[in-house]
């Protein structure tokens, strides 16, 4: 090989070699249309379905004030939905194809031929971040999209910058956030498999998918900021739709939540990157990890 | 002066570890194995060395170390002069290893996709990586295969592709384990041609090879190292190696299903056998070393002793096989 490449350069190379499979994958399996589109939609209609429910009396009130109120609020609520449908797709991608990644490679035979080649570790998830990213995010887009349009959800777009600052935030630490799993996925191995069962349905719950996270009271919510879709959902939907009818559900001022996001972001990469180190000394020393066979 | 590898009481212990959480299963609770054991080994530059030895000897660990993919319990491993333990990061951009029976890559990508995608994990400039993977497909008679899923080639194709990924990156020491196993004859002549030309055309380049195929060794390699339960038993040039029991004698035997091998060893001029069974044809074939030729009638004496039909008797030239025969008293099958 060329021993003289620079390091910067030899990462950078294996960044985006890691991400090609991701982001081609996606052009190879034109399926997903179908699956992580259309499905998804089932799921937040169930939702849209109750709070119009929730509603109806109010929209039908003979006082023109009440129902406008209901309306916005309505309104409110059901791009809360779709918001949250959208942000699944990424906690689901964070779970399945980002924590338990490292532990597929090592059964796919993969793994090895990672940690033999001389590029960083870090450039190997950050790889698998950013091509999860792009291939999610497509996904993701389609499902607002369509969501939008099917829901007839009305978003005010009022702080475009702030927006896109919470949304690359939020997903820099949730992907921050699954290159920790990653390591510690593969420490546990196959017994890890539950853990990220576990954290599907109880973080749709506590992150506030469908609803305000705050709904479950101020304490639960701090507590599941941890996961950072909880705060990135949250200035979301109070930046996309501002009502004063809605100011005491959410957890902080979305300024506020951006800089815990970013806190959270670095926090992440940096216990990624000592967890994946610790991963490689542990797998060299008991050699159990790299291997299927030992 | 450097090696391309170099080991010293080089050692290496796999600790049973218990499950996090869950009980252990009895078989987890056994002793720690000794996969090597005090392995001393130099192989110089531009040497094509091999290492010869039946499942579970060490070949693959002690190939893991110098890949740096295992540290070693004891010892000391260098590759290219570079400790494998202090300093993995030079040894990495020098080397490249491709196993038998391989499964690696992405399904859905294409076959120079794939190869690509490793190439890039070893800094190569894209364009270069393309030109010399075109290049390796032709040789390796995959040109049209270039643009076929990975999931859709065969074994002996996919093996052909891991050859390429790891030779794409043109390393200085190449380890190979058992890098035909499994596979037809002509994929397997295709890859053993290549990486004799390899080593050739290139003089400075260094193969490690893992076989337990005879004719592959002595093929391919300058010099060999028997390796049986982590220590190597001989290490030397295949012409010395089978020299080394020339005044002994080789006799193979196939007689009719045997139900024990006992007391065999146990005759006078027997220095060791080995046995291999045919199913389908419901016979066992032995293989004697022997030191006094007269054994061969309290064999014959012992064989029919069971009721065995005697099919074949031969004498022979040693072969490596014998030689392993005769250093660890089994065959390499």
């Amino acid at each position: 090989m060329t021993v003289a490449v620079s390091r910067t350069m030899l990462n950078v190379r294996a960044l985006f070699g890691r991400s090609y499979p991701r982001v081609i994958g996606m052009q190879r399996e034109p399926s997903w249309i179908f699956f992580e589109t259309v499905l998804p939609l089932l799921g937040i209609a169930a939702y849209v379905f109750i709070y119009r429910g929730f509603f109806d009396g109010a929209l039908n009130s003979p006082n023109a004030a009440v129902r406008t109120a209901a309306l916005e609020t309505l309104n409110a609520m059901v791009g809360f939905v779709v918001l949250g449908g959208t942000m699944i797709a990424f906690w689901l991608n964070v779970l399945w194809s980002m924590a338990s990644q490292l532990y597929w490679e090592k059964e796919m035979g993969n793994l090895q031929l990672y940690m033999m080649a001389p590029m960083s570790r870090m450039a190997l998830l950050g790889g698998m971040a950013i091509g999860g990213m792009f291939m999610t995010g497509t996904r993701a887009l389609a499902t607002l999209v369509v969501g939008i349009l099917v829901f007839g959800v009305v978003l005010t777009v009022s702080s475009p910058l702030l927006i896109l600052a919470v949304f690359f935030v939020t997903l820099i630490a949730l992907y921050g956030m699954g290159m920790m799993l990653a390591s510690l996925y593969l420490l546990w191995g196959r017994e890890a498999w539950h853990l990220s069962a576990l954290m599907e349905e109880p973080i749709f719950l506590v992150s506030g998918f469908y609803f305000p996270a705050k709904a479950l009271g101020q304490t639960v919510a701090l507590g599941a900021a941890i996961i950072p879709a909880t705060l990135g959902l949250d200035a979301l939907r109070q930046l996309l739709f501002p009502s004063q009818a809605l100011a005491k559900v959410w957890i902080m001022p979305p300024e506020w939540e951006l800089v815990i996001l970013l806190v959270l972001a670095v926090v992440f990469l940096f216990l990624a990157r000592v967890s994946l180190a610790y991963m490689e000394r542990l797998a060299r020393r008991e050699g159990r990890l790299t291997s299927r066979h030992q | 002066m450097t090696f391309a590898v170099e080991t010293k009481d080089l050692t290496r212990v796999f600790k049973r570890r218990k499950p996090l959480l869950r009980r252990a299963k009895a078989e987890e609770n056994g002793e720690d194995i000794l996969a090597l054991d005090r392995v001393n080994l130099t192989i110089h530059e531009g040497e094509m060395f091999g290492m010869l030895g039946p499942n579970g000897a060490g070949k693959t660990t002690l190939i893991k170390i110098l890949a740096t993919l295992l540290l070693p319990t004891s010892g000391y491993a260098a590759v290219a002069g570079y400790d494998v333990t202090k300093d993995p990061f030079p040894i990495r951009q020098r080397i490249n290893m491709v196993s038998g029976g391989e499964t690696s890559g992405y399904g859905l990508l294409t076959v120079r996709e794939n190869i690509w995608m490793f190439s890039q994990f070893y800094g190569v400039p894209s364009k270069s990586a393309k030109a010399k993977i075109d290049e390796l497909l032709k040789h390796f008679g995959l040109w049209d295969k270039r643009n076929e899923k990975v999931r859709g080639i065969s074994t002996g194709q996919r093996q052909k592709m891991n050859m390429i990924r790891g030779l794409v990156t043109d390393p200085s020491i190449f380890f190979l384990d058992e890098p035909t196993l499994g596979l037809d004859v002509n994929a397997s002549r295709v890859i053993r041609e290549y990486i004799r030309d390899w080593v050739k055309k290139q003089p400075g380049k260094t193969i490690l090879l893992t076989t337990h195929y005879m004719m592959e060794a002595e093929m391919l390699c300058d010099r060999i190292a028997i390796i049986n339960k982590g220590q190597i038993l001989a290490c030397d040039t295949p012409e010395n190696l089978k020299r080394r029991i020339h005044q002994d004698s080789t006799f193979r035997l196939e007689v009719d299903a045997l139900r024990t091998m006992d007391g065999f060893a146990a005759i006078p001029g027997v220095r060791n056998f080995s046995t291999a069974s045919d199913i389908a044809k419901n016979t066992t074939k032995l293989t004697f070393i022997l030191s006094d030729e007269s054994a061969v009638s309290d064999i014959m004496s012992r064989v029919m002793g069971q009721g065995s039909k005697i099919h074949s008797l031969q004498k022979s030239e040693p072969t490596l096989e014998d030689v392993f025969v005769a250093m660890c008293g089994r065959g390499l099958e």
